[in-house]
Formats: structure tokens, sequence, C-alpha cells
């Protein structure tokens, strides 16, 4: 063992090791999206800005893209990072482990330099299985799909090995029960229909099934497991409201699809079903923020991590607000009618993707740098705390800055264009340039540059926290 | 704790999950596979693609309460009456074309997609293209040459994306089609281009 502090990969077990090389690629991929999330941003202010050259549907696209591959890659190494502690026996088929791990890198860096370099392709077929598929979150081409199945299978072959070999605790058992649909899910997507109306029906199957049911089911995983290793919360109650938890989500969430099957040519029964569950779905992020919550204040929030577990908190009250009250004030049909495909939507989208994902697999970093230099303190008193409590509140301020001037300018879009206009090409101008609208794209862009700064100070924290530490990590029975 | 009350116990809430995820994934199967059904193209909700031989409209519907596609008198499309098979494999390109130009990441379609442009659902109504006699050759001369078509105050111009003839012709019947779908009446309060004379 080397000295306390130092970054050493002898600390980490094998499982771990793969971790932090997903976590790596994470964070450079987390910065890419902002960037071109500030570059379409500023295509709405200066539209002349890069055009023809990166138009915005191209930054667009790279920006969320970057964001769906790195937060799976979060995840993936989120599951590899505490995959043999769980399971309590080395990972089954780490080598293959590996190997994915850099073909799937590999296939992210092909397909975005198609992205930037290639653009767009000719009306055929070819296109869609070289350049792009052109549906929104999952535009990879066909090849990439086809290799990402396999390295999520290698991965699922991983998971489920060891937790087979080892033991299956209920964090195990929920979790291989949930990559298997996670994995079988991404299926809906790989095929091509003339038909734009049955295009978006399997479309959504992906993108509603895995944000509002699969990935939620997998934070729930890695939050009860972040707090058993912050806080020392026991076992038993961790699981017991893991399953309360996986009960509401899923009995909510799968018939929560329907919210997106008013207006696509899917049948008026889906207005009451999709109407009904969806307005369910905030009971089970109300949950999650009672478990955290009640689990910190019952241990006086003397954690191990305390980077770590704020960010934990942060992912329970982002998850409550972004995806349960951002979701909730536009998920009823009479509403949605409305604010359908406006900035509203953009709103929530940041919100929610910022506020349950984005902090879950920051806690995780926290908890793997603490680690991989040795198990360093990271408690009260920390040097250098004020990095990661600025990182923290400037991604927080930046992002909650972005939310509300997205949703100030989709109340606008929804009363000008959609309500009094009636979604028309002029009604659609009309909305566009009205000052509260522009106003609300001006503040957006603030708010960008603000969240830009709380990455670079994420960033750089994450590379020094610790490494003057000379205390060892707190121990929970203190 | 009270992990001996029957509500609060670990082995309840576990049968419960298993229970509940598999009793909504079933449901969730047997609507799909009526919704599958009502949205095939053929259907009264999603038309079968020989609709573009026809004239389309949106109009308000009493009983439901809001507009609704209506399939009208013969108006092919670039005067030329096609068969199924031929309608069909137009709308297959022009759908394609916008797969790979990535349309929906600037657009959206049926309300999905991005937002820094117009909604295309009734582009095909759109008063904008002028007259119902021209519009088809607007159309196709927009989609090749947008750059230079600017129709707004903002400046916010869509760019040339290399799209040829026959693909703006295609694309110009997918969106035809397009129109046709019964949305449930989104977008609401359109007010389609005049096609009576
Ligand atoms: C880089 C962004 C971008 C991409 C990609 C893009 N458009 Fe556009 N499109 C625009 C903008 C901006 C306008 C508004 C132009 C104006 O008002 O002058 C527009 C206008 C239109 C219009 C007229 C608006 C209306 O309501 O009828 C149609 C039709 C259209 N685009 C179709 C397409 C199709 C089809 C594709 C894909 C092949 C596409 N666009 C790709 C940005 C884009
Ligand atoms: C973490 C969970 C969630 C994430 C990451 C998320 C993300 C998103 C995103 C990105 C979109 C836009 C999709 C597009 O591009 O068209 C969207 C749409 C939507 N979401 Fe969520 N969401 C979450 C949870 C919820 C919940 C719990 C609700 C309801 C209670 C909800 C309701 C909606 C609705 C109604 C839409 C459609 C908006 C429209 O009509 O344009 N979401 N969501
Ligand atoms: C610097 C910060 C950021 C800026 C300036 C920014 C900007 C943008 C812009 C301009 C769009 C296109 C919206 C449109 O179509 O009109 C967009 C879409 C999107 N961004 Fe960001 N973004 C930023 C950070 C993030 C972060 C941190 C996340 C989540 C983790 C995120 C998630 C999304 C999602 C999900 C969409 C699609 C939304 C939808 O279709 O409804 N963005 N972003
Ligand atoms: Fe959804």
């Amino acid at each position: 063992m080397t000295a306390l502090g130092k970054l050493d990969r002898a600390n980490l077990n094998g499982g771990q090791k793969l971790a932090v090389k997903y976590f790596t690629v994470a964070i450079a991929l987390f910065g890419a999206q902002i960037l071109f999330g500030l570059l379409a941003g500023l295509q709405y202010l200066y539209p002349d800005f890069l055009f023809g050259i990166l138009d915005f549907s191209v930054n667009r696209m790279v920006h969320i893209n970057a964001m769906v591959v790195w937060l799976l890659f979060g995840f993936l190494g989120s599951v590899y990072w505490l995959l043999e502690d769980e399971s309590g026996v080395p990972v089954v088929g780490l080598g293959l482990g590996n190997l994915a791990f850099w073909i799937f890198t590999l296939a992210v860096v092909v397909v975005v330099l198609v992205y930037l370099l290639v653009q767009t392709g000719v009306g055929e077929q070819s296109s869609i299985w070289l350049i792009n598929e052109g549906r929104e979150y999952i535009e990879a081409p066909r090849w990439a799909d086809i290799g990402i199945v396999v390295c999520v299978l290698v991965f699922f072959y991983n998971a489920a090995a060891t937790f087979a070999k080892g033991r299956y605790t209920g964090i195990g058992g929920v979790l291989v029960l949930d990559l298997i649909a996670l994995a079988g899910i991404y299926l809906a997507g790989m095929y091509y229909t003339p038909n734009i109306s049955m295009d978006q029906h399997w479309w959504w199957w992906v993108i509603h099934l895995w944000v509002e049911a699969t990935w939620e089911v997998l934070v729930g995983c890695l939050m009860a497991y972040g707090l058993i290793k912050t806080l020392g919360v026991r076992r038993k109650i961790v699981e017991t409201w893991l399953y309360i938890e996986v009960a509401l989500m899923f009995g909510s969430g799968i018939l929560g699809l329907g919210h997106h099957y008013f207006w696509i040519g899917t049948p008026e029964y889906w207005f009451t079903i999709g109407g009904f569950f969806s307005a369910l779905e905030p009971i089970p992020l109300v949950a999650m923020v009672v478990h955290a919550v009640f689990d910190a204040g019952h241990h006086k929030l003397k954690s191990t991590n305390n980077p770590a577990l704020a960010w934990i908190i942060a992912q329970a009250f982002g998850n409550f607000f972004g995806a349960g009250v951002w979701g909730f004030m536009h998920t009823l049909p009479q509403i949605n009618l409305y604010t359908h495909g406006t900035q509203w939507t953009a709103s929530h989208g940041h919100f929610a993707f910022f506020g349950a994902y984005v902090t879950m697999v920051i806690a995780y970093f926290y908890l793997a740098i603490q680690k991989w230099r040795g198990g360093v303190y990271m408690s009260g008193n920390l040097i250098g705390a004020w990095k990661w409590k600025w990182a923290l509140a400037l991604l927080h301020i930046g992002m909650l800055m972005m939310t509300m001037a997205m949703l100030i300018s989709g109340y606008e879009q929804s009363q000008i264009e959609r309500a009094i206009e009636g979604s028309s090409w002029v009604g659609y101008f009309t909305a566009q340039a009205h000052p509260w609208f522009v106003q609300g794209m001006q503040w957006r862009q603030i708010g960008g540059w603000i969240f830009a700064a709380g990455f670079v100070l994420l960033a750089w924290d994450l590379m020094t926290i610790g490494r003057k530490e000379t205390r060892p990590v707190r121990s929970l029975t203190e | 704790m009270s992990q001996d009350i029957w509500w609060a116990s670990e082995s309840f809430w576990r049968k419960n999950a298993i229970w509940i995820t598999a009793g909504s994934f079933i449901v969730l199967i047997f609507l799909t596979f009526d919704t599958v059904d009502q949205i095939t193209a053929g259907g009264k909700r999603v038309p079968a693609y020989s609709a573009i031989n026809h004239r389309i409209s949106y109009v308000f519907d009493e009983k439901r309460n809001f507009q609704v596609p209506v399939i009208g008198v013969e108006e092919p499309l670039f005067g030329k009456k096609l068969t199924e098979q031929e309608a069909a494999a137009l709308v297959s390109h022009g759908k394609l074309t916008t797969q790979a130009k990535n349309c929906m990441n600037c657009h959206t379609l049926l309300g999905n997609g991005a937002y820094y442009a117009p909604d295309l659902t009734k582009s095909w109504l759109d008063p904008s293209w002028g007259s119902k006699e021209v519009r088809e050759q607007q159309m196709v001369e927009f989609l090749m040459n947008p750059q230079d078509r600017l129709h707004n105050g903002l400046g916010r111009r869509m760019p040339n994306l290399g799209i040829t003839e026959p693909e703006a012709r295609a694309t110009v019947a997918f969106l035809k089609w397009m129109s046709s779908i019964d949305t449930n009446g989104f977008p609401a309060n359109f007010k389609p281009i005049d096609q009576e004379n």
C-alpha cells in the first residue's frame, strides 16, 4: 500500500479498476455535452453562429448523445464499482469486461467523429446504418447499436455471473433483473418503419421506459448501496425501501408510458391511462426523498464521505423536483396539448436528467476517488472543501437558472404559439420573437455558463480532493 | 424498528414489487397489441400511404370536440396518382430523408423532437405556402434551397442539407401523408391553408 492520499490503482479491486476507466471517459463526455449545449444555446441568440458549419441539429445531437452515453458509462462504472463488494467475489469475466470497455469507447469516438465530419447522408437505408439514424437520443447508426448491445451483454454477463457465483443481495437481485429490462428495451429502438406513428410509438418505449422505469430503479440500487457506504444504514432498511421504490416506480412508470401517446396517432384511451398512471409517478420519488433524508437525519449526517452524501441528497431532491414536479406539471393531456414540444419540455428534460442521474453519477465519482486515494478522510473539515461545495452550488445554480428560464419561455410559447396561433409557421416565430421568450433564452445561456464553471471546478476538485489528506476515512462506528 | 409489522416488512414489499411489475407489464403488452393494430398504416387513425392521392384537410369535429384530418376528393400529389405500393415507396423515401438529414434535431414531428424550428405535423397545410396551387412546388424549392429563403424576423434560417429533387419530392409526400394522421386534436386551433375552389 502506498501512502494515503496518493492515487494508486492497487487500492482498488478488479471491478473498481474497470469502474474508474468508465468514470474517466464519462467525465470527458460530460465536458463535451456541456460544450455542445453551449454552442446550441448560442445559436438561439445568434442564428448565424456556425451556420452551415456546425448547424444547430449537429450540436444538439452531439449534446444529447454525449449525455446518454456518459450517463450510461457512469452507470456501468458504478455497477462495476459495487459489484465485488456486494457479491463478495471477484468479477467473473473481467478480461472480457475490459475488452468491452475499449470497444465501446472506440465506437463512441468513431460515432462522434462521423456526426461532426459527415453530419448527414442521402435518404437511403445506408445512412441509417452508417451515419445517423435521425431519431432523437438514439441517433447512433445501426452498426453502433449492435456494438452497444454486445458491450452491454458483456456487462450484463459480468454482473449476473458475479452475483451468481458470490451472493445475491437484495440490491444485486433487483439490479440484475433491471439490467435485463434495460438492455431488452433498447432493442425496441432498432428498427425502421416509414410509419411515423409506429416509429414514435416504439421510440418512446426506449426513451420513457429507460428514464422513467429502468434507469430510476438502477439509481435506486445505487442510492441503496451509497447510503450503506456513506452512512452505514442497515441493509434491511435500505433493501425494504428499494422494494417499495421498485413497486411504486414500475407500478406507475410502466403504464405512465401513455403520457407520450396522446398526440402521435395512438388511440384515445391513452388519455385516461397515461394521464392517471403518470400522475402517480411522483409518489416513488417522494418516497426516495423521505428515505434519504430520514436516513441522513437518523445518522446525524455523520458520513464517511461528505461530498458523496451531499450529491446523494441532491439526487433525492433533484429527482423529486425535476422528474416528479416538473414532469407532473405537464403530464395531464389537458395541459400537455399546449405544452407538448415547447421549451417547457426542454425545461423538464434538463432538470430531470440532471436531478435524477447526473447527481448520482457524481456521487459515485466521489466514492471512487476516495478509495482510489487509499481511503482518505472525506468528512467534515476536509482540506479544500470549498471546491466541492462551490462545484455543487454552481452546478445547481446554473441548472436552476436554465430550468426556470426555459420554463418561462415555455409558458409564453404554449400561450402564444400553441393556444392563440395554433402552432403554424408564423405562430411559431411570433412566439419565438416575443421578448419574454428571447429573455428566457438569454438567461438560459447565462445559466449555461455558470453550469460550465461548476463543471470545471468539479473536474478540478475530483483531481485534487484528498491529495494532501493524511487522516484515514472516518469509521462508521465512531 | 418496526420490521415485524407486515406492511413494513421486506418480504411483503418484495412480493409487491414483483407482482405489481409483472401485472403492469402484462397490461402494457395487451394494450400494445391493440395500439399497434390501430396505428398500422391503412387503418382509421393512421391512413394508408395512398392518402397522398387525395385532398387532406383538418376540420373541427363536433362530437370529438377537436379538429380531425379528413381525406377528401382526389388531388394527387404532383398531379400523379400513385398505386398503394408506389405511394408507400415514396413516403418511405421521404421518411428516410428526414432521418438521414436529421430534421428532428431542429423540428418536432407530431410534437416530438427539437424546438429550434416549427412543428411539421401540419406543415403540408400551413397557410404560409401561399396558395394550394403553388404549394407543392414551393415546398420542393424550399427544401432544396432553404438557406436563402428566410421567412422570419429573427434571421433563423434552415441550412442547405444537400437535399436532391427526388428526395425533396419524397419528403413532401411524407409531410402530406403525416398531416393525415389522427392526432387527437394536436395541434389545436390550427388554421389550415384554403383548399376549396
Ligand atoms: C439546422 C436546423 C434545421 C434542420 C436540420 C431542418 N430544418 Fe427545416 N427549418 C429550420 C428553420 C430554422 C426553419 C424556419 C425557416 C424560416 O422561417 O425562414 C425551417 C423551416 C422548415 C419548413 C417550413 C416550416 C413549416 O412550418 O412548414 C419545413 C417544411 C421544413 N423546415 C422541413 C424540414 C425537413 C423536412 C427537414 C429535414 C430534411 C428539415 N426541415 C431540417 C431549421 C431546420
Ligand atoms: C428521471 C426521470 C425523468 C427524465 C430523465 C425525464 C426526461 C424527459 C425528457 C428528456 C423529455 C423530452 C423528450 C423529448 O425529447 O421529446 C421528457 C418528456 C416528458 N416527461 Fe419526463 N422525464 C422524467 C420523468 C418524468 C415524470 C416522473 C413525469 C410525469 C410525472 C414526466 C413527464 C413527461 C412528459 C409528460 C413529457 C412529454 C413532454 C411533451 O409532451 O413534450 N417525466 N421527459
Ligand atoms: C451548459 C449547459 C447546457 C446548455 C447551454 C444546454 C443547452 C441545450 C439546448 C440549446 C438544447 C436544445 C433544446 C431545443 O431543442 O430547443 C438542449 C437540449 C437538451 N439538453 Fe441541454 N444544455 C446544457 C446542459 C445540459 C445538461 C447538464 C443536461 C442533462 C444532464 C442536458 C440535457 C438536455 C436534454 C435532455 C435535451 C433535450 C431536451 C428535449 O428534447 O426536451 N443539457 N440543451
Ligand atoms: Fe415519460
